[in-house]
């Protein structure tokens, strides 16, 4: 026992220093080892990616789905290759067109007129509107003045899913900070265990910083994934360089990291962090334009919608993969990111509650 | 009272603290000296807990000076917590963590210190060494906790509660490896609210209660201050009947007091005083349900200073 003591109480210099790496170190086993935490930072986005992908895909082999009344009025659909006619009578035509299993239904008018029953609201339906017509005039002996001929481009970059990557990354890098780093923090605290680190030595900024590491580690799996899929799945265009995605990325991490960091600086209980985590994430869910683009809401939330750090991440993602912008040019977003990292950084010193 | 050394290695004057309306310590002056085992014993609720904090720098005072090593909080926080070494009533460290993990993470906040895997040894976790923390038993925790306290090779050791909730054996191990810590010469204030532990771990003890220090010395001068070296307790269905002055008057008897349905006695010559207490009883016709006798522990310190139990809250 003696010995033992002489021997533990010699001083040892070789351990000490570093208190940054073995703090992340201590982040990463912490979700290195919670197989949960790495499935939905790693599977959920290709799920999403490849489910989304498929189900708004724009392949050649789409037409759209319409239904006739008539035997007519369905011989005359059918000599268009873009319509998929089925023949319905008038009750089933409607009720179809109800559960939007077909965008429109012809049924005869008066004498030899048509009536189209289609939702106008949908663009997909008055194209649908616009085909059924030409096919019907054409069978019907009406012979166009003009010849035209079509010369097809379809180039990556422009389809559904090239947009929907970058956003489904910028999404991905937003929960997966927010969630988290968030319960960590608040988990921690409510075991005391933030009171107890805060009894040694350690520094505090340390502390702070080694989450945004253990994010910097992470967000190599986070931005990876769902790019890497999107590429070799779809044929993404990645067609900025690789070094401004790395720029991007990392400022986007950081900020969601400052902002989660925030969010968390003062919770005691879970529950109360994911409400305030809800409430940051919802609205930039819906108006940051991961699914669809930010420009449909109006003009008038436009500049709060721009605000938004997800908009800022999103907007930038997308002008680099998709236009191949440098970083010059998506100096805006940059800025937007580096105030969020900025405000939230510092106020999260001011208010995180360490015990 | 100044100890061995230069000065105290801890000195409380004019402490005070309240919560909103409640008065969590209401004025406590304490000097530990060097290389001492002090002791705060009192119930849940006596103040403890805030007074080991405001020491360890986590909670700030009302009022009232508290100097470490002859320093204090505020400029000096950076000194102190190099030589602090504190062990938090119930910390749950990180579950996925392993033992030494957890020991290397804490070493690394220290500029010096002994290597994480000497100190596992000293706290006998050597077999549990790649385990993780969710797996380790109550006592194992505990032992963690303490190695984490000495991983800094601290001048001063804080140990708030160490042994609560563990089972005897744990308790007993806890208490081997806090007492080769005192006989070699470190400094330990701890709290806690088991007199045996306080009789076995301290050489003083300070006995807290609703904020206040009510009795210091050492286990012994405490125990001595009673007058009586043993306790008689017994127990009637017929106690409400019982007329306690007469035994009051019996020889040897220095006090006798009735809680309900238990009658105590505090006494100095048992094989005198126990005939004479049978035959009173038999003079008021108080039948004797069961009695017992003990010698007379800190426990009994706190019952004749408060009239209640340690563990009565």
């Amino acid at each position: 026992m003696n010995d033992r003591r002489a021997r533990a109480r010699a001083p040892d210099a070789s351990v000490s220093g570093s208190q940054i790496l073995q703090l992340t170190l201590a982040r990463v086993r912490e979700f290195t080892r919670e197989p949960e935490a790495v499935f939905w930072a790693v599977f959920f986005p290709i799920l999403l990616t490849a489910g989304l992908g498929i189900a708004f895909r724009t392949g050649s082999g789409d037409s759209l789905r319409v239904a006739a009344s008539t035997p007519e009025l369905a011989r005359a659909l059918d000599a268009d290759r873009e319509l998929s006619v089925v023949r319905l009578d008038a009750a089933a035509g409607r009720q179809a067109l109800r559960s939007g299993k077909v965008l429109l239904v012809a049924e005869p008018g008066a004498g030899q007129a048509v009536v189209y029953r289609y939702d106008d609201t949908n663009p997909e339906a008055r194209t649908a509107r616009m085909l059924a017509d030409r096919a019907i005039q054409r069978a019907a002996g009406r012979i166009d003045p003009v010849e035209a001929s079509e010369e097809l481009v379809r180039e990556a970059g422009s389809r559904y899913v090239d947009f929907l990557v970058p956003g489904l990354v910028g999404l991905g890098i937003m929960s997966n900070t927010l969630w988290g780093l968030g319960f960590s923090i608040v988990d921690s605290r409510r075991r005391k265990l933030i009171k107890r680190l805060v009894a040694t030595p350690m520094s505090r900024s340390a502390y702070l910083f080694s989450y945004l590491l253990w994010r910097m580690i992470v967000l190599v799996v986070e931005v990876s994934v769902p790019i890497g899929f999107g590429v070799l799945a779809f044929g993404v265009p990645v067609r900025g360089s690789w070094a401004a995605l790395v720029f991007i990325c990392v400022l986007a991490s950081l900020s969601f990291s400052a902002l989660a960091l925030l969010i968390a600086s003062r919770a005691r209980t879970i529950e109360a962090v994911s409400g305030l985590m809800n409430l940051a994430q919802v609205p930039m869910w819906i108006l940051s334009g991961v699914f669809f683009s930010a420009q449909r809401f109006p003009e008038a939330v436009q500049p709060f919608i721009q605000a938004l750090p997800l908009t800022a991440v999103i907007d930038a993602l997308r002008a680099h993969m998709l236009q191949g912008a440098t970083l010059v040019q998506v100096a805006p977003q940059l800025g937007t990111l580096a105030a969020w990292l900025g405000i939230c950084f510092v106020l999260a010193l001011q208010l995180f509650r360490w015990r | 009272m100044a100890g061995i050394g230069p000065g105290p290695a801890l000195r409380i004057r004019g402490l005070r603290k309240a919560y909103k309306d409640v008065v969590a310590v209401a004025g406590i002056d304490l000097e530990v000296a060097a290389g001492e085992c002090f002791g705060l014993l009192g119930p849940n609720g006596a103040g403890k807990t805030t007074t080991i904090e405001i020491c360890e720098g986590l909670t700030s005072a009302d009022a009232g000076d508290v100097d470490l090593l002859g320093r204090r909080w505020g400029a000096d926080g950076g000194w102190l917590r190099q030589r602090l070494g504190i062990q938090l009533q119930e910390t749950q460290l990180a579950d996925k963590l392993t033992v030494f993990e957890t020991v290397r993470l804490f070493r690394s906040f220290y500029a010096q210190g002994p290597h994480p895997a000497d100190v596992i040894a000293l706290v006998q976790l050597e077999e549990k060494r790649n385990a993780r923390v969710i797996g380790l038993s109550g006592g194992q925790k505990q032992r963690l906790a303490l190695a984490c306290a000495l991983v800094g090779n601290p001048d001063l050791l804080f140990l708030d509660e160490p042994t609560t909730g563990l089972d005897p054996q744990a308790r007993r191990q806890l208490w081997d490896l806090i007492q080769d810590f005192r006989s070699a010469g470190r400094t330990i204030l701890l709290t806690t609210h088991y007199m045996e532990e306080a009789e076995r771990l301290c050489d003083r003890v300070a006995i807290m209660d609703h904020g206040r220090v009510i009795a210091r010395g050492t286990p012994r001068e405490l125990i001595s201050s009673l007058g009586a070296d043993h306790v008689v307790e017994f127990w009637s269905t017929a106690a409400s009947e019982l007329d306690l002055a007469p035994l009051r008057r019996l020889d040897g008897v220095r006090n006798a007091a009735s809680d309900d349905g238990t009658i105590r006695i505090q006494a100095t010559e048992l094989h005198r005083v126990l005939p004479a207490l049978l035959e009173e009883l038999r003079r008021q016709e108080v039948p004797l349900a069961e009695l017992r006798t003990h010698s007379a522990t800190l426990e009994d310190v706190f019952v004749s200073l408060t009239g209640r139990h340690l563990r009565d809250e």
